[in-house]
């Protein structure tokens, strides 16, 4: 059983159906109990930074998922929940994030149209099993006005390209990141999902 | 580089798909779930589904309709048509919606965008403007371009920015229905001030008015129904004929 994390930002039913679609066995929960028993963690998410870190603490979820990631279950955050995985956000003031992987969060800057929105490229960093499948340059949709910074360049798996690049997903050993909406970005996404499906086993 | 965006939209009413032209002369088409999977397995990257539903008893219809349509395709779509409140935004994105278009509603009481900005992020708060000619300004209509605001189109959409909108759908009026191709001139203005992605609609006819459209107009994305509806361009040679004059697009579908 994997369990994507309720904690009430904004609409989980697509990524709920989406890891359904996959034959998988999903609750959508914000019970620790739960999260503890669960094979993998899925960390969703749309809107600001420092509303979804407030509702995790308000869920006294901090601990719980840190914990989790220490002992070396798979957790996915993505989009806002791929951000919420490193240890700042700039978005509207200065916000600490859970620090499971090292970076921040930054707005983009230049001459770009914000958010960025649409479909936009893979370009691989590196081998991993989560690239399984996946050639170079196809295509998955993003949203999002800040983007990450990372400390460590080790830990990209894809990057994409919008006035510089940015990483699109990112993975130390368990914990997992990825920028865009995988259950929006039609086939490639399923592939994406099914790679991590496989990894999960 | 981030692909140009080509989103076919669906007018429904209650469970059907229907074209008018020019806001008249309804036109009955096909099941709208049945249409998206279609769409998106053809290459289509967004879908619009506007709600032209009169009675109450068929909105009901037509949320189960974005309930079905987001358990049968897995590309973003946004809904439009009739929504006045938050709690309307609530209720589509709850049924699966990723986005929500505002066009009166937006006119008569702009505090709307913010509040929707606020509560579910800009990304899902769209602008729909359509415009109008008149002389050498384009002002802003609204209820299904009967009316005149008054407003200047170039001033509304920044407005509408600064007011907390993620995106602009620019309707011409003038082009709607027509074929003879998008309203590049307003298009290309408001693209080039504004900060946030804009979405030309109204006077697709060819793949060459596609090509102007996202080329000189600077659109982020071009919008079309009857074309797609009748058959008369298909998804896959529209992209191949952008990507091979320059315009990148998504092909992997």
């Amino acid at each position: 059983m994997i369990t994507i994390i309720d904690y009430d930002v904004g609409n989980i039913k697509n990524v709920y159906r989406a890891f359904e679609n996959l034959g998988l066995d999903v609750v959508v929960s914000a019970d620790k109990e739960a999260i503890k028993k669960s094979s993998a963690i899925i960390l969703p998410g749309v809107g600001a930074f420092k509303d979804a870190m407030e509702n995790l603490k308000k869920y006294d979820l901090v601990d719980c998922i840190k914990e989790n990631a220490a002992g070396g279950k798979p957790i996915l955050g993505i989009c806002l929940g791929m951000q919420l995985l490193f240890e700042k956000s700039y978005e509207d003031g200065e916000w600490e994030g859970l620090g499971l992987l090292k970076g921040d969060i930054v707005k983009f800057s230049g001459d770009l149209k914000i958010p960025h929105m649409g479909w936009n490229k893979l370009i691989k960093a590196k081998e991993d099993s989560l690239s399984n499948d996946i050639r170079e340059g196809e295509y998955v949709y993003f949203v999002h006005s800040y983007h990450l910074n990372p400390q460590n360049e080790d830990d990209v798996v894809f990057w994409t390209y919008y006035g510089k690049r940015i990483p699109a997903v990112v993975r130390q050993r368990n914990i997992i990141g990825m920028q865009f909406h995988p259950e929006k970005s039609g086939k490639t996404g399923i592939k994406l999902l099914r790679n991590i499906k496989e990894m999960m086993k | 580089m981030l692909a140009k965006r080509i989103i076919p939209c669906l007018d429904v009413d209650g469970a059907r798909v229907v074209k008018g032209k020019k806001f008249k002369n309804i036109k009955d088409v096909a099941d709208p779930v049945e249409l998206a999977k279609l769409y998106s397995e053809r290459g289509a990257d967004e879908l619009v589904f506007y709600d032209i539903t009169a009675s109450n008893e068929n909105r009901d219809i037509f949320i189960d309709v974005v309930e079905k349509t987001a358990e049968n395709i897995n590309i973003p779509f946004a809904i439009g048509g009739g929504i006045k409140s938050v709690d309307d935004f609530k209720k589509v994105l709850r049924a699966g919606a990723d986005k929500v278009s505002i066009n009166s509603a937006a006119v008569k009481r702009p505090e709307l965008i913010t509040e929707a900005a606020l509560k579910f992020g800009s990304q899902c708060v769209v602008l729909s403007m359509d415009v109008k000619r008149n002389g050498r300004h384009w002002d802003v209509y609204i209820n299904g371009g009967r009316i005149n605001t008054g407003l200047k189109a170039l001033d509304w959409a920044v407005k509408g920015q600064r007011l907390g909108a993620g995106e602009i759908v620019l309707n011409s009026i003038d082009s709607d229905g027509e074929k003879n191709g998008y309203s590049i001139e307003i298009t290309k203005i408001i693209s080039e001030e504004v900060s946030i992605p804009v979405i030309a609609s109204g006077g697709a006819g060819n793949r060459r008015h596609f090509l102007e459209v996202l080329k000189d107009g600077k659109a982020d994305a071009a919008l079309a129904a009857s074309v797609f509806h009748y058959g008369e361009i298909k998804i896959a040679d529209l992209k191949e004929y952008l990507y091979n004059n320059g315009v990148e697009v998504r092909s992997d579908f």
